[in-house]
């Protein structure tokens, strides 16, 4: 029995069990529901409850293991002689899900009885086209041993299924009669339930924690093993970075990414902190309602336009329009419409309003008072931005434009699409470079196998970004916290 | 003597009326720092508009496109040698086959107009159309066997050079270093538009097909990725809004203070500060090569914007019952509600309008974001065709908007930069619609106490 119809049976118990239970309730009462502990839905509630969720969570466990223990078992029946590396394993472990797939696509189509798949011989039948005829695409031709560990697999997974559909059952009717025992008119029906409830938010808000720990785990692993075929000094201060090198000769070198990434990032905060600073500066202490209301949204538009965008803009305005000034035609400093330049302008216009909402906030955060008394000592206006409100919000625009480089460390589609795809360590600011997450994209999305350090490495790379975003956020966090003045 | 000697000299002259040098200064420095606002204001929306004239002129190309209308006959000589109409022998004419009608046509149209064939080889006059031309003929005749012998009038795709020249983005000059089109074929656009055979129209297809193959520009749609980017958005909804909503009632309602709870707020604090790109690494990881999920599949990309979208719900979900004022919950537990009836029969519904609001730009967040999706594997698969069902929907290959315009900058040819911003125009479209519902939404529901 599959899984979903699994689903649909508990749910129709958990249905009945609610009816069942507010019956079983009211009438132990003889139907006077005063005399019960509860409203008689909440017996209803804790029948279903019961039933559903320890079956449901036994359910969601064993689907996730189940394959993955029987993908374990059946490896470990592939003669060692087939494979070389854990990346060729892999491979010959999905032709035989594939296989095994196919078998019983040709079971269910009828192409093929379920004694046909014990018999069936590789060396006499032809499997391919077999296969091919339910609509399963096999690239090579299937030697015995696949064949015995596709049908080794598929028996597992049949006794598996059967096993589960036991032990789900099993769990649903035993917590069904469990909570139909409990069920009478004493029983405090609305504390279980919310207690149930309780549990269940718990859960929720601990997910948060669950795909941190998901990001960090899956992040480590893969560094490690990527660390086990390369060595960690030379991708941390490897100077060059080529991982097709010509003769077998591999450099996975970070430093020519970060500086990609680092001088991006600087030219869009070069762009983005002057123009969001005044422009929050403006908006808080010089501009009408009016101009509030009309020019703040629409600045704030720039950040909710999606990077591929901005991407798309560098890509096609932005770098041809460079391109034109200081181009072959025109200066002569730059190559091609990709460069530092072209990604870091076009980034830092998306982190304007960014930078000018989180200083809007701060600044309007400084007391008046202090504004009020700087021009009691006849101040002008911007005197007392300059020497009054900046110094009191110091504090929270650096925190700002902290988490302003954060974004621009972490940002992806416009480098991929404005930066360019070569390594380089470089002054000029009209070259094309790449940097960490340009990088990461094109190691995942290439046809490399996952085994392999060209991929691995990526991993690295995503642990470094993930390490560098996370230490930036939390000195902006500190330094608010640190030197922020406390006011009242 | 203790009269001081003051220079009294300077300050003789100066008068309440007549400015002195440093109050000019400060006046100056006053109308300078002012005007440095206004020129960072001006900036920043000149960049906007700067942006969104670009994205429309370079856009709404995409929403034209040009057509060919051709009288094809469908001769019973080529396509249903026997006669017997017999659909398993039509279906064996490949769409070669088809190419001889298409000259024939093609010819016709030439001397109906009057105009006269500069090429040779009917090879030659079909580069006018795309290639795509021959299986459009096909599926027609497949479709009605009935019609094999009359004359059907077609309106076939040109291909993306023609359609390039009528819309001023191939030229004659452009044209000297490409093998496909030469600048007769345009002296030929250029009479038949005249004569009303070449026209442009609405670009219905690109807003409902499919993708196509990279030398079939003029063929493209974004119809099957905006399936699939449907499909990423339900599972978001239905997974991001439950959870979000349990956390954050959690968190504000329930959640002790002790060392448990500042972890789990840390942790939201960071996840929404964590690079979207390592949302897809995870996705790669766990769901793809640890769960063995389909790749390129909606319910994968679904499954990771959710995460990376829940701390964005949880933020603005905790804000709006937060702004639920106690005396709503003081109320409820005078009158003898239990602390969880509180929670869900008087603050939860209180709270809803601000929960969904946020749920809503939360979605539009997830609608337009494109790195964790490259990881995924929803780049390079070309989506040419639409889901059979609604499992197929979450489960089988497809590709999602951005993901889709991505792909299509990707393939650096001007027809397809084209499509790429009429892709966004349409991507923009909807998160403009999500983001006025969510305006609206506050509006007219949110209470102020």
């Amino acid at each position: 029995m599959s899984a979903l119809w699994l689903l649909i049976i508990i749910l129709a118990l958990a249905a009945t069990g609610f009816i069942l239970g507010r019956g079983r309730a009211v009438a132990s009462v003889g139907g006077d529901r005063r005399k019960l502990h509860s409203l008689p839905n909440y017996y209803g509630f804790n029948v279903a409850m019961l039933a559903l969720v320890p079956a449901l969570l036994v359910l969601a466990v064993w689907v996730v293991i189940q394959p993955i223990m029987i993908n374990a078992n059946v490896s470990g029946h592939i003669p060692d002689a087939l494979y070389s590396d854990a990346g060729q394993l892999n491979l010959i472990m999905s032709d035989v899900n594939r296989v095994a797939d196919g078998l019983g696509d040709a079971l269910r189509q009828g192409v093929i009885t379920a004694e046909g798949i014990h018999t069936l011989d590789p060396e006499t039948s032809d499997l391919r086209a077999l296969l091919g005829s339910v609509g399963v695409a096999i690239g090579s031709d299937i030697s015995a041993d696949i064949l015995t560990a596709a049908r080794l697999l598929r028996d597992q997974s049949t006794t598996g299924q059967r096993a589960m559909t036991f032990v789900v059952l099993v769990v649903a009717s035993l917590g069904f009669l469990a909570a139909m025992r409990m069920t009478s008119g004493t029983f405090r029906a609305r504390n279980t339930v919310e207690y149930g409830v309780k549990l269940l938010l718990i859960g929720a808000a601990s997910l948060a924690i669950l795909t941190t720990v998901g990001i960090v785990l899956s992040l480590i692993f893969n560094t490690i093993s990527f660390f086990g075929m390369f060595p960690a000094a030379d991708f941390l201060f490897g100077t060059t970075w080529s991982p097709e090198g010509r003769g077998g000769s591999e450099h996975l070198g970070i430093l020519p990414l970060l500086w990609g990434t680092l001088y991006i990032s600087f030219v869009a905060l070069l762009v983005a902190v002057p123009i969001g600073l005044f422009a929050a500066i403006y908006l808080s202490e010089y501009a009408s309602r009016t101009t509030r209301a009309f020019a703040k949204p629409l600045l704030e538009v720039l950040a909710g336009i999606p990077t591929i965008v901005y991407g798309l803009f560098a890509l096609t305005v932005v770098g041809p329009l460079l391109v034109n000034v200081f181009g072959a035609d025109g200066l002569g400093w730059m190559q091609g419409a990709r460069s530092v330049m072209t990604a870091g302008l076009v980034m830092g216009i998306m982190l304007i309003p960014f930078v000018s909402s989180l200083s809007d906030d701060i600044i309007n955060a400084v007391p008046q008072a202090m504004r009020d008394g700087s021009y009691g000592l006849g101040a002008t206006q911007s005197e007392t931005v300059r020497q009054v409100v900046l110094p009191a919000a110091l504090p929270g625009i650096a925190g700002a434009v902290l988490l302003a480089a954060s974004r621009a460390i972490g940002e992806t589609m416009i480098v991929v699409m404005g930066a360019g795809a070569a390594a380089r360590l470089d002054l000029n600011p009209f070259e094309a470079m790449t940097t960490v997450t340009a990088k990461i994209v094109s190691q995942l999305t290439g046809d490399s196998d996952f085994a392999s350090p060209e991929a691995l490495v990526a991993f690295a790379l995503g642990m470094t970004l993930f390490v560098l975003t996370l230490g930036l956020n939390i000195l902006a966090l500190y330094i608010v916290r640190k030197y922020r003045e406390q006011y009242e | 003597m203790s009269d001081a000697n003051f220079p009294v000299g300077a300050r003789a002259q100066s008068s309440l009326l007549a400015l002195d040098a440093r109050t000019k200064k400060r006046n100056a420095a006053e109308a300078r720092f002012r005007a440095y606002g206004i020129g960072a204001i001006a900036i920043g929306l000149l960049f906007l508009m700067v942006l969104i004239t670009s994205i429309f002129a370079k856009g709404m190309g995409a929403f034209q496109q040009t057509f060919i209308t051709l009288n094809v006959e469908l001769s019973e000589a080529k396509i249903d040698k026997s006669g017997t109409r017999d659909l398993e022998a039509i279906k064996k004419i490949t769409t070669f086959g088809y190419n001889p009608l298409i000259d024939a046509a093609l010819a016709q149209a030439l001397t109906d107009a009057a105009i006269d064939n500069p090429f040779s080889k009917g090879k030659d006059l079909r580069k006018m159309l795309s290639s795509s031309a021959a299986a459009d003929v096909r599926d027609f005749v497949i479709a009605n066997p009935d019609r094999i012998g009359d004359t059907v009038e077609f309106h076939l795709l040109a291909s993306s050079r023609v359609d390039g020249y009528l819309k001023g983005r191939v030229s004659r000059e452009s044209l000297t270093r490409d093998k496909n089109l030469t600048p007769a074929h345009l002296d030929l656009v250029d009479a038949f538009y005249g004569a009303g055979v070449v026209s442009k129209g609405f670009n219905l297809p690109f807003i409902t097909g499919a993708d196509a193959s990279e030398s079939r520009p003029e063929q493209a749609g974004i119809g099957v990725s905006m399936l699939g980017s449907l499909y990423m958005m339900l599972v978001v909804l239905a997974c991001a809004l439950p959870v979000g909503v349990a956390a954050s009632i959690y968190l504000e309602e329930f959640a002790p203070q002790n060392w448990f709870t500042d972890l789990i707020e840390v942790n939201i604090a960071n996840l929404a500060a964590v690079p979207s790109i390592v949302f897809g690494i995870l996705g790669l990881s766990v769901f793809i090569q640890f769960a063995h999920l389909p790749q390129s599949a909606p319910l994968v990309g679904g499954l990771v914007l959710t995460l990376m979208t829940l701390p964005t719900i949880i933020i603005s979900t905790r804000a709006s019952l937060k702004s639920v004022p106690p005396s709503i919950r003081e109320a409820a537990l005078g009158v003898g509600a239990s602390k969880m009836q509180t929670v869900f029969h008087h603050v939860l519904p209180l709270a809803m309008p601000g929960i969904l609001t946020g749920t809503i730009i939360g979605l539009a967040q997830a609608l337009g974001e494109t790195a964790p999706l490259l990881l995924i594997g929803m780049v390079g698969y070309v989506a040419s065709n639409y889901p059979s069902g609604l499992v197929d929907g979450f489960m089988s290959p497809n590709s999602a908007m951005p993901a889709q315009i991505y792909e299509w900058a990707k393939r650096a040819d001007p027809a397809y930069y084209e499509r790429a911003w009429g892709g966004i125009i349409i991507l923009l479209l909807f998160l403009m619609c999500m983001n006025i519902i969510a305006i609206i939404l506050r509006r007219r529901f949110e209470r102020r106490w």
